[in-house]
């Protein structure tokens, strides 16, 4: 890990400097007419600091997103309709529930079709059949009925998150449960083991490091699908509806700083669920 | 009524019948096939038993007539998203992605400082930056080819780095007894040992880059296709032609799976995932 950190930042850096060099070439037409308008000839420097200063850039330089960010998560009062704070907090949630019901989904699911077989031959080639529906773009439709059968707010959101989060969790967990060999499975049944007793002391031990592992995928998910949720909802709350009202109004700095809050999220969301894995498994030995 | 207990005694026929099967140890597609139909058969009754609205959940034969009826449209709006958004967007990111890997490949420092990066940025809800695509590139095709490409990279970038290790320091060092020079062990050697690597990458992609055209018309499109008719059919309570796009958008997910999925079989033939099954 350690010897990865130069190159690591080497390449952070890149993305910066790319990043800047990219805004001048995207912003310096609309700063030549504002210029050509006011009747002013531009030096190179001033024509440099107007594409890093405008109101509605076509991309905005990360010294205006970080100014942004920090006015709308430090500087605003957290209740405020303005807070990013605000903002994720509503999208985080709804991520949450939706990533808790679609594990507990997977969970069941992953169970049912390691010890049935008509479950395993019925429903597995139909969970994988419910991933080519693509979910986030009926997300509308299922917010907006949804919503004329009474259920609106969190809820319909979560359920789009727990779509997209079982998936990994059932494939993940399957193969988890599987993967005791026969020798042991043996094992367990010259200790006379019930069935109850197998699965809590060898499948489920033993499915542990893919079920963190799927569990991440499924976070990052189920993000994306609490995001997407939030788009036809009318742009009320939410990180998507900070993107839409963005796109809207061509609010581009707005539209940056929620995709860089959104990104913080997945990072701590995810990077929370990598810290219990280590621990986890550290403590079963197994890491 | 009539139409309640329908459902419900096909349901149980459907059930025995597959338990059956099971018990039997063969029936193969047979299996999820009756569980499918029976789920529908099951839809259809309890849309019609319940009186459903159509508004709400249209029944499977409603959807079907209007899929029917309304061929010419779903050909146009499946031409947009599906082969000028997604499958120009997944072939650009694929020959970019391909591209970073094998320079990430030769020079080792880059592979380091972009392997961490790329797997970082996989995890991120890339689909967001769609806004912003249609505000560069405008509302027609462009924009959803940009973001897809953007949505396959990494996937498909991590997975060939990944792939290109894969070759063992045996089969290498033999490569250097015969004198073999960098390229000529690249192509002979360790990109045919990337390939399982390779296609695990292009087939997480194809479900990405359907989803990213569609999704990134939400943001804005010109008048047609799937995502734009999605959006506007639910405005106009039009159920039968947002599943009917569903449809659509399921056939070709799968079809474009499908059919990642049969390359993959014709090159990595040699793989043990591939041998033994039929």
């Amino acid at each position: 890990m350690r010897q990865s950190l130069i190159p690591v930042l080497t390449i952070v850096a890149a993305i910066f400097a790319i990043w800047y060099a990219a805004a001048i070439w995207l912003n310096a037409p609309w700063a030549r007419d504002v210029a050509a308008r006011g009747d002013q000839e531009l030096s190179v420097t001033e024509l440099v600091a107007a594409t890093w200063s405008q109101e509605k850039p076509k991309l905005p330089a990360p010294h205006q997103v970080a100014v942004e960010l920090y006015d709308t998560v430090i500087d605003k009062k957290v209740t405020s309709k303005r807070s990013l704070v605000y903002h994720s907090w509503i999208t985080l949630s709804a991520t949450l529930l939706g990533f808790a019901l679609g594990t507990a989904l997977g969970f069941a699911l992953a169970i049912g079709i390691v010890y049935n077989r008509v479950m395993d031959k019925s429903v597995m080639p139909w969970v994988i059949a419910s991933q080519t529906v693509p979910i986030l773009a009926i997300a509308p439709m299922i917010i907006v009925v949804l919503n004329a059968m009474g259920l609106s707010g969190l809820l319909p959101k979560a359920m789009i998150s727990m779509y997209l989060s079982f998936f990994p969790v059932v494939v993940g967990m399957v193969k988890g449960l599987r993967s005791p060999d026969a020798m042991q499975l043996d094992q367990m049944r010259t200790w006379n083991a019930g069935a109850a007793q197998e699965f809590l002391k060898l499948r489920l031990p033993s499915s542990m490091p893919y079920l963190f592992t799927s569990m991440k995928i499924a976070m990052a998910a189920s993000l994306v699908g609490a995001i997407v949720g939030e788009l036809p909802t009318g742009a009320v709350a939410g990180l998507g509806a900070r993107l839409l009202a963005g796109s809207y109004y061509g609010q581009t700095i707005q539209i940056w700083s929620a995709l860089i809050m959104a990104a913080v999220l997945a990072a701590v969301m995810v990077g929370t669920i990598g810290a219990v894995q280590r621990l986890v498994l550290k403590r079963m030995g197994m890491a | 009524m009539s139409w309640i207990l329908a459902g419900l005694l096909i349901w149980a026929a459907g059930w025995a019948l597959n338990i059956w099967l099971a018990r039997q140890g063969r029936g193969g597609l047979l299996i999820p096939v009756t569980f499918g139909l029976t789920l529908l058969a099951l839809w259809e009754c309890a849309v019609r038993g319940f009186d459903i609205s159509p508004v709400l959940l249209p029944a499977p034969s409603d959807i079907a007539a209007r899929f029917a009826a309304s061929t010419g449209l779903l050909w146009e709006d499946f031409v947009q998203t599906a082969i000028k958004g997604a499958l120009t967007g997944y072939v650009l990111g694929g020959l970019a992605a391909f591209a970073v890997a094998l320079a990430a490949d030769r020079f080792d420092f880059l592979r380091r400082g972009l392997l961490p990066v790329g797997n970082f940025v996989a995890a991120l809800p890339i689909i967001g930056l769609a806004p912003i695509m249609v505000m560069w590139f405008g509302f027609d095709w462009q924009s959803k080819a940009a973001i897809v490409v953007v949505m396959v990279f990494f996937p498909i970038l991590v997975n060939t780095v990944e792939g290109l290790q894969a070759a063992s320091a045996m089969q290498r060092d033999l490569m250097r007894t015969y004198a073999a020079s960098y390229w000529t062990t690249l192509l002979k050697l360790r990109l045919p040992a990337a390939m399982p690597f390779i296609f695990n990458g292009l087939k997480i992609a194809t479900t990405l880059a359907l989803i990213g055209a569609i999704v990134a018309e939400f943001f804005g499109s010109p008048i047609r296709g799937m995502g734009f008719r999605i959006s506007t059919s639910v405005g106009q309570l039009a159920l039968d032609l947002v599943w009917a796009e569903i449809v659509v958008a399921a056939i070709a997910g799968s079809a474009f799976y499908g059919g990642v999925a049969l390359l993959e079989k014709a090159v990595t033939f040699w793989h043990p995932s591939q041998r033994g099954r039929g």
